[in-house]
């Protein structure tokens, strides 16, 4: 996702339904501090008000569109990792 | 966790291709209706590893591709008036309209600037204050909840030189439109998963109800959208027609209500007109009686006549899934991203930019 966002920014533009991961940093009132790869952005925080420090959330147009839920991240990636231990026991 | 290079593992990218191809099934065809979508399975090479019964159809999901050219030609008319600045995203500046684009306007000395948030607008209201700054308000229920907040920002700052020319769309009812399309013969839906990520699963219910067609939310990731396709088709092997969600990590079920509140207050549903497709009704969104006052296109009087397309261009066609880009006349002659005749060339979502990049039997 990072490569998709460096690329937008030297586009200079947004691309429309492209939303990018980044970990908050800071929350003051509806402004919060998103660390998107290597770099620190200032992003509204109007539609995850719930959001924490240290959670991750989803970013587009310079505004926070949801949270991004780590349990079931991880659930999704289990039933990957199923998969493959599947495979090896077969 | 980055909830990035997690879901780019290519040893489960490779089982899964491998489950795919065990699940034996006629001819199907899914439609991804998210112009991210499109560009995602081109740019991951997912298209060369699907078994030849799978036929993907891009769709329409594209906000730049689907605004009518009419829109385009009266936001240039307003871009050239007297003191006017005219905020847009990017993807809108080489769009051609009648009477060329943002870019060419740009050019000509009028003042255009790309921003990469609406809110960025509110700033430069407060910089120019002799100046109108136009946003040229884009963009599917993802994006249209950051007009309403600005526009609410607005208000409540009395800010009154800043103005919206609102062509926002809804994404559910064209998808209705396509679906009941017999020409197209589409089995099944891979979702948007960030306009799900603002509206939830529920107004995709009516695929599955009234007319027999699953549906999967998924991410943009190579996982997330092979995982998706793996359910898809079996469900569809099943004859079991559920709206199902596989990008868990971020879209609820109730979508986020949050941005729907926001957008509840500032917007009514209206009829919108889709480029290649028609006026499809409540697919549009306009701004409320509260905030009329910043209706760009009101303001300013701009006579607004709704048409459609560029001479030989079969942008609709494409937009509608009915012809892949090789099949028009102009793709790669007369029409490419460095001079594009069609909105569906000049977007990076556009799914003739994507063909026109990544796939091999353009030439």
């Amino acid at each position: 996702m990072t490569d998709d966002y460096l690329i937008e920014k030297e586009k200079g533009g947004t691309r429309m339904c492209l939303a990018v991961s980044g970990k908050v940093l800071k929350i003051e009132g509806n402004k919060g501090i998103v660390e998107i790869g290597n770099m620190k952005r200032e992003v509204f925080m109007h539609l995850v008000p719930d959001v924490c420090v240290d959670e991750y959330v989803l970013v587009h147009a310079g505004c926070a569109i949801e949270t991004i839920d780590e349990e079931e991240a991880k659930i999704t990636l289990d039933i990957f990792k199923e998969l493959l231990y599947n495979e090896v026991r077969l | 966790m980055k909830f990035a290079y997690e879901f780019r593992n290519a040893e489960y990218a490779k089982k899964l291709v491998e489950k795919l191809n065990n699940i034996s099934s006629d001819k199907i065809n899914i439609m991804e209706v998210c112009g991210t979508h499109t560009m995602a399975i081109f740019k991951y090479g997912i298209r060369d590893v699907l078994p030849s019964n799978i036929n993907l159809i891009s769709g329409p999901g594209c906000p730049v591709c689907v605004t009518p050219q009419s829109y385009i030609d009266a936001v240039l008319t307003l871009c050239t008036k007297e003191d006017i600045i005219t905020a847009t995203f990017g993807d809108m500046m080489r769009v051609p309209g009648k009477k060329g684009s943002l870019s060419k306007k740009k050019e000509e000395g009028f003042d255009v600037r790309i921003v990469y948030s609406p809110m960025d607008c509110l700033t430069m209201a407060l910089q120019n204050p002799s100046k109108k700054i136009v946003f040229l308000s884009v963009g599917f229920e993802t994006t249209a909840p950051m007009t309403s907040l600005t526009v609410i920002e607005a208000k409540k700052s009395n800010i009154k030189n800043l103005f919206f020319a609102t062509a926002n769309k809804i994404v559910p009812p064209v998808m209705e439109a396509l679906v009941k399309d017999k020409e197209l013969r589409i089995d099944a839906f891979l979702l948007p998963g960030h306009v799900c990520a603002i509206i939830g699963t529920k107004p995709y219910d009516f695929l599955s109800e009234d007319y027999n067609t699953p549906g999967v939310v998924t991410g943009f990731e190579p996982l997330d959208i092979l995982q998706g396709l793996n359910t898809l088709v079996n469900l569809i092997s099943k004859k079991d027609y559920r709206i199902m969600n596989e990008y868990k990590r971020v879209v609820k079920t109730v979508g986020n209500p949050y941005a729907l509140e926001y957008l509840n207050k500032t917007f009514n549903i209206v009829d919108s007109n889709w480029r290649g497709i028609g006026r499809i009704c409540g697919s549009g969104m306009e701004f409320n009686g509260k905030y009329e006052y910043f209706d760009a296109l009101k303001h300013f009087e701009i006579e607004y006549e709704d048409y459609d397309g560029s001479p030989g261009c079969r942008c609709g066609e494409i937009l509608k899934g009915k012809i892949k880009p090789s099949d028009c006349p102009l793709f790669k002659k007369l029409c490419s991203p460095e001079n594009p005749v069609g909105s569906c060339m000049v977007s990076s979502e556009g799914t003739c930019a994507a063909y026109y990049r990544y796939h091999k039997d353009n030439i």
